[in-house]
């Protein structure tokens, strides 16, 4: 019931974009005036959030330690795993964000008859997440062709490669970040269906913006190769270049798909930073990850921590209370000094 | 706010990255939208309507090759009492002469770069080549 919900909450989307558009004046509603409060939203979301994240203390030194610390000069030290420079933090962060490292350890447990459990290494969900998040990307980027004018160099060689790599299928040319998208989401989709420890764990707003991606995908799919009455590609870049540079002007008919897609997008961007989607920013500041494991090189302030309050060692404190012990009969590893009076 | 000295720059390149399109066109100036010519010999007549072409005639020029390329099939189509033989140079171009100022000015535009003209050659670029040989 769970993805039903989201689903039909990406179909009401579609729906009100398209009803929506076709009403005369609207489609200044729907090209212009929500892409930009979706943009606002997304840019002022998302650094609110990141500026809350930074906000929140680290009372302790909490990286995860998933190799050998740094020890012994002869013990040779997991740098990548278990960081204790910058650098090395650094190196740990970059492939994290940049090859999901930590998905490609993943392992799947099982319980087989006996009862035995085995473990086995699970790196689907990996490449999978690797083929969405990269297509997608490239997606975007190749999108800057239809905001851009003139559009540089290098946006042509990346959609020479993107479309390349498909062998110049069909007309417009099939890109090759269509189909990885389209098969990244699906599998992330079905994971969740299938796999029963996942789909227990699953909740609609797991599902809702697979769902939301799904449709933007096949709707901008369906506007590039079938449903093209209407889609002039000049009309539609005079619209997106209008949007980047304030003077958004609606000349010509566009077809209802575009609408839609484009509100999905607006959608996507409103529901970003208040949902998980927001990882793209929490990668960074997770402080599992992006701490160096140096607690025993370097003491970790708790910011939490009252300055008036002073450290008190156990030698302190017995110099305090020392009296007091002895009186209880509590052992103390300085005795009290002898009293002058018994002599 | 704490570690102030990496968030505060990784916002800031975080905003840079989003508003890309917003400071790379320089921010107002919009450039110039193509003026694609019409037909030199002024002809109005076309295989279908504008609109129709405008948004699909990469299909239909696609469905051509098909037919006539790998189906054998060159029947000649005739609309409303007029000939065209299904092709580039044969159809378009007997009235669209000039894909420098017709075809390119909208695909340069959009950043297109159909692969027409790996093998097609333009009427320019025909006489060109005939009075080389």
């Amino acid at each position: 019931m769970k993805y039903a919900f989201s689903f039909l909450a990406v179909l009401a989307l579609v729906l009100i974009a398209w009803l929506g558009s076709m009403i005369p004046g609207m489609q200044y509603l729907f090209g212009v005036a929500i892409p930009y409060l979706a943009i606002l939203i997304f840019l002022g979301g998302f650094i609110y959030r990141v500026v809350q994240w930074a906000k929140s203390p680290v009372p302790f030194s909490i990286p995860t330690t998933c190799g050998q610390g740094k020890s012994l000069d002869f013990i040779k030290q997991d740098k990548l795993d278990c960081p204790t420079k910058t650098s090395e933090v650094v190196a740990r962060m970059f492939l994290e964000i940049f090859a999901f490292r930590s998905l490609f350890r993943n392992t799947k447990s099982e319980l087989h008859e006996g009862p035995k459990i085995t473990y086995e290494s699970s790196r689907w969900l990996w490449l999978a997440a690797l083929l969405f998040h990269y297509s997608f990307l490239v997606i975007i980027i190749r999108h800057m062709r239809l905001f851009l004018n003139p559009v540089p160099q290098w946006l042509h060689f990346l959609d020479f490669l993107d479309a390349g790599a498909m062998l110049q299928v069909g007309a417009p040319l099939l890109y090759a970040s269509d189909l990885a998208i389209l098969a990244g989401v699906l599998f992330l989709f079905g994971r969740r269906l299938v796999n029963r420890n996942v789909r227990y764990i699953s909740l609609a707003n797991d599902y809702f913006p697979l769902f939301l991606i799904f449709a933007i995908a096949s709707t901008g799919i369906l506007m590039r190769y079938f449903l093209r009455t209407d889609i002039d590609i000049v009309n539609i870049k005079e619209l997106l270049v209008g949007l980047v540079t304030f003077h958004p002007v609606i000349n010509f008919k566009i077809g209802s798909i575009f609408y839609i897609h484009v509100f999905l997008v607006s959608a996507l961007l409103i529901y970003f930073p208040f949902s998980k989607l927001m990882h793209m920013g929490g990668v960074f500041m997770s402080p599992t990850r992006n701490m160096a494991n140096d607690s025993r090189a370097k003491r970790h302030i708790n910011p939490w921590n009252d300055p008036s309050i002073k450290p008190h060692s156990y030698a302190g404190y017995e110099d305090e209370f020392r009296e007091f012990m002895v009186d209880a009969g509590i052992p103390v590893e300085k005795e009290l000094p002898p009293k002058k009076d018994e002599e | 706010m704490y570690n102030k000295g990496t968030i505060i720059p990784g916002l800031i390149i975080f905003v840079l990255f989003v508003t890309f399109p917003i400071w790379f066109n320089g921010l107002t100036t919009a450039g110039d939208l193509p003026k694609p010519e019409l037909p030199p010999g002024g002809e109005k007549q076309c295989v279908n309507t504008a609109e129709y072409m405008r948004a699909n005639h990469m299909q239909l020029l696609n469905e051509w090759r098909d037919n006539v390329l790998r189906d054998g099939n060159r029947e000649i189509l005739e609309i409303d009492g007029k000939k065209y033989p299904k092709g580039l140079q044969t159809a378009c171009m007997s009235c669209h002469s000039q894909k420098e100022k017709f075809c390119d000015s909208c695909h340069t535009y959009a950043a297109v770069e159909p692969y027409c003209w790996d093998c097609h050659l333009t009427p320019k670029e025909t006489a060109s080549k005939e009075a080389i040989h």
